[in-house]
């Protein structure tokens, strides 16, 4: 019995300085999860010898919610959206991080001037861009081709089902969009009752229309079957049909909505240094711009755009796929998250209920 | 020789036992109600630590759970824990007083801490559920008040933001000064508070969860009787071939049962879509237009065939087992009593299969109530379920508590239809398989 004991807190001890050496990273999984483990996991492991456990979650703020209402943080790292990021920052959960320690661009760069703005929060970090686009079926139009998000809305020109998220968050400001709002002053007019209900009027044009979808995978799919003729959807998930698969589509990058995905370390991580490291290490220049060559994302450094090369296939060009090349981000809508903070609650069930009758 | 310790030895005693007092005695001289009441009470114990571990179980993922979900339907500390001072201005001051500065005072020092501990996020979130649109007034505000504010407080907080003045602001963060609260299920119930406290039905265009819960029940109800009327005569089937046939039979129903649930939904989707199996054959035989494909999915219908066909087992297996036992020479009795065959079903086989029918009936119902995935992904617009916006509080909008509230409102129409049903049809009739 006494040497069990022993053996067993030999072990233990054993186990935890092992423990010392990994870093556990919470994710979104799928082909964004590959791109990380190639882009920041693997010449990681291989420059400090501590190991990356992926762990994959439908939207990681979950489960980092439910740990922290647990008091049991068993996540180090956390690959969260911007508006998770500030409000769990605000409620007290994740670490704050000190911008000026974060590494500098090849060039001498500061991070702080690095970073496009809005990707540096209080406790988080931005690694990527990404975008929620329009995209159509080629072979569905003979005649001319829909540019425009208010084609998307026009289904006299362009006859055929719609595909639509089911949130208020990705459909409202494109209703806006199509009814001749600029892009920049979406969220002004979404603040207002009138505004929101002329969201929901242009909506009303096309909601016999629509096929509402949930998952991400979903939109791709329903374009393929011929379910819908266009669908807006996430823009590296068009590109790996589109390219990968040789599927016939279209983007329109006219009314994008543009996302940032963060990292951002829970408070009482486990193994808050190597977190941290990982962290300084999965958002440099070359990192950043290495991911690009797994999924169609734009790295959130403006340094890191330069590095951007080819696709893994070695000759499609990233640049044009990229959501955060120049030419398309004069008709993008930034994501605001502290907007949808104050009314994702109430849009849903305002959206909900306009769903719901029928 | 005779055991005291053994129950069957201590009864089988000898005439002997009776002494001249007239108790009953065991061989050994013990008075045989005590050595009964013993051997009773250890047979007891042992059962029970027999069952310890099925106890222990449920009381862990399921007692345990469900009392957290309730308690967090009504409580959230998210403000009274957080700002003390202001809590304690409200309890101090009836409801109607006007804040003074030792409100606007209090209300400085608790934003000013509650921004210090970075825990201004939790007390926003927990005003926004009452009031949308007030998270940001809290965390700006405490940005701005981190580093302190001169008095007077009033003047100061107005300058900050004017909404600070708002009646209703004050009157929620009332609400939410004691750590309970009943506000979770109004909302659930598509109510809220006016300024000055009163119970109303929020806007119009608002209501959704009294819908959800009228919509989840209808449904839940359609998809028990389709179930019935296709399980009941497989069921039949199934009980009166040959053995060698049903059970071939029982492969085809099993077969889909043990099938993965998100295989047979997709699987529905890839066969009822627009340009999907079905509809292709319809007009390929020209039953249908090109252009008429039928909406089968992505609505109420494809919710309804989905479920049906994925909740069938449920209720083919009661149904089956008891169809198994039932005697067909009753049938046949009434038959040769002069019944025709439908009097002779009606009012002698179908009765014999109630116990299989309501097992079947209130496992789907109850099944077909709670169902989330299924409905998320062929419900479209029309076929969603209350589930789904539980799903929604939890994954998107973090208010758990609502999700709470919620769930408790579905477990207690669950827990009252099993009342009901149970008045009805008594639930000693229930016979599982």
């Amino acid at each position: 019995m006494k040497r069990m004991l022993i053996l067993s807190s030999a072990l233990g001890t054993f186990a935890l300085a092992a423990q010392a050496q990994e870093v556990n990273v919470v994710s979104w999984g799928g082909a964004y999860e590959k791109s990380q483990v190639e882009a920041y996991n693997k010449p990681f492991t291989e420059k400090t010898g501590i190991k990356v456990n992926m762990i994959a979650a439908d939207n990681p703020a979950t489960p980092l919610k439910a740990q922290v209402e647990a008091k049991n943080i068993t996540g180090d790292v956390f690959d969260i959206e911007t508006s998770d990021a500030i409000r769990l920052c605000d409620e007290g959960a994740l670490l704050e991080i000190d911008p000026a320690s974060l590494p500098a661009a090849p060039d001498g760069t500061p991070a702080v001037e690095d970073f496009i703005p809005g990707a540096l929060q209080d406790c988080a970090v931005a690694n990527i861009f990404w975008g929620t686009v329009i995209a159509f079926d080629t072979t569905k139009f003979a005649g001319e081709k829909p540019k425009t998000a208010a084609d998307f809305f026009d289904t006299t020109k362009f006859p055929g089902k719609r595909g639509l998220p089911k949130n208020p968050k990705r459909t409202l400001y494109l209703a806006l969009i199509a009814d001749g709002v600029p892009a920049d002053q979406v969220y002004e007019t979404l603040g207002t009752p009138e505004g929101v209900d002329r969201a929901f009027k242009k909506l009303d044009t096309i909601k016999k229309d629509v096929v509402w979808w949930e998952a991400g995978a979903q939109p791709v799919q329903l374009l393929a079957d011929g379910e819908v003729v266009m669908a807006t959807g996430y823009n590296g998930r068009f590109f790996d049909a589109m390219v990968a698969e040789g599927k016939p589509f279209e983007i329109i990058w006219d009314g994008q909505y543009m996302d940032m995905d963060m990292f951002a370390i829970a408070k009482d991580s486990p193994n808050p240094e190597a977190a941290m490291e990982y962290l300084k290490f999965a958002t440099d220049t070359q990192r950043l711009a290495d991911q690009a060559k797994w999924i169609a994302y734009g790295p959130s450094r403006k340094s890191s755009a330069a590095l951007v090369g080819k696709y893994q296939d070695g000759k499609t060009d990233m640049g044009p796929h990229m959501p955060t090349n120049p030419e398309y981000m004069t008709t993008a809508v930034m994501d605001d998250p502290e907007f949808w903070a104050d009314h994702q609650a109430e849009m849903s069930e305002r959206f909900n209920s306009w769903l719901a009758a029928g | 020789m005779a055991n005291a310790l053994d129950p069957h030895a201590a009864i089988v005693t000898e005439a002997t036992g009776l002494l001249s007092d007239g108790t009953l005695k065991t061989a050994d001289g013990q008075p045989l109600a005590r050595a009964l009441a013993r051997s009773s009470r250890r047979a007891r114990r042992r059962a029970f630590l027999l069952v310890l571990p099925l106890l222990l179980f449920i009381l862990l993922t399921f007692v345990v759970p469900i009392g957290q979900m309730l308690q967090r339907s009504v409580k959230n500390d998210g403000f009274s824990a957080n700002m003390p001072q202001m809590s304690a201005w409200f309890h101090e001051n009836p409801r109607g007083a006007e804040p003074d500065e030792a409100a606007w005072a209090a209300l400085a020092g608790d934003l000013q801490a509650a921004a210090k501990a970075r825990t201004i996020g939790v007390v926003g979130t927990r005003i926004n559920y009452d009031l949308p649109g007030t998270r940001s007034l809290f965390t700006s505000a405490g940005r701005k008040v981190r580093d302190g504010l001169e008095p007077p407080y009033r003047e100061a907080m107005l300058e900050i933001d004017k909404d600070w003045g708002n009646p209703r602001l004050w009157s929620v963060m009332r609400e939410a000064s004691s750590a309970y609260t009943a506000n979770f299920y109004l909302a659930a119930m598509d109510r809220t508070r006016d300024d000055n406290g009163n119970i109303v039905q929020v806007a119009e265009e608002q209501r959704i969860y009294l819908k959800l819960f009228m919509r989840t029940f209808w449904l839940s109800l359609v998809i028990t009787g389709t179930t019935f009327l296709l399980g009941f005569p497989i069921a039949h089937l199934l009980a009166t071939l040959p053995m060698r046939k049903s059970n071939l039979l029982m492969i085809l129903v099993l077969l889909p049962f043990w099938t993965s649930l998100l295989v047979r939904t997709t699987a529905w989707m890839v066969l009822l879509q627009q340009q999907g199996v079905v509809n292709d054959i319809l007009v390929w035989l020209g039953i249908i237009k090109d252009n008429q494909r039928l909406q089968m999915i992505f609505n109420q219908t494809g919710t309804i065939i989905a479920m049906t066909h994925i909740l069938l087992p449920f209720m083919i297996l009661p149904l089956y087992s008891v169809m198994r036992t039932i005697n067909p020479s009753y049938v046949r009795a009434a038959r040769s009593l002069g019944a025709t065959s439908w009097t002779a079903f009606r009012r002698i086989y179908f009765p014999q299969t109630l116990p299989g029918l309501g097992a079947g009936a209130l496992l789907v119902f109850i099944l077909a109530v709670g169902y989330y995935i299924t409905p998320a992904l062929v419900g479209g617009s029309s076929g969603q379920l209350i589930s789904n916006l539980i799903a929604m509080h939890m994954t998107q909008t973090l208010n758990w508590s609502m999700a709470a509230a919620l769930a408790s409102l579905l477990l207690a129409g669950v827990l009252i239809l099993y009342w009901v049903y149970d008045r009805l049809v008594g639930i000693d009739n229930l016979k599982l398989g």
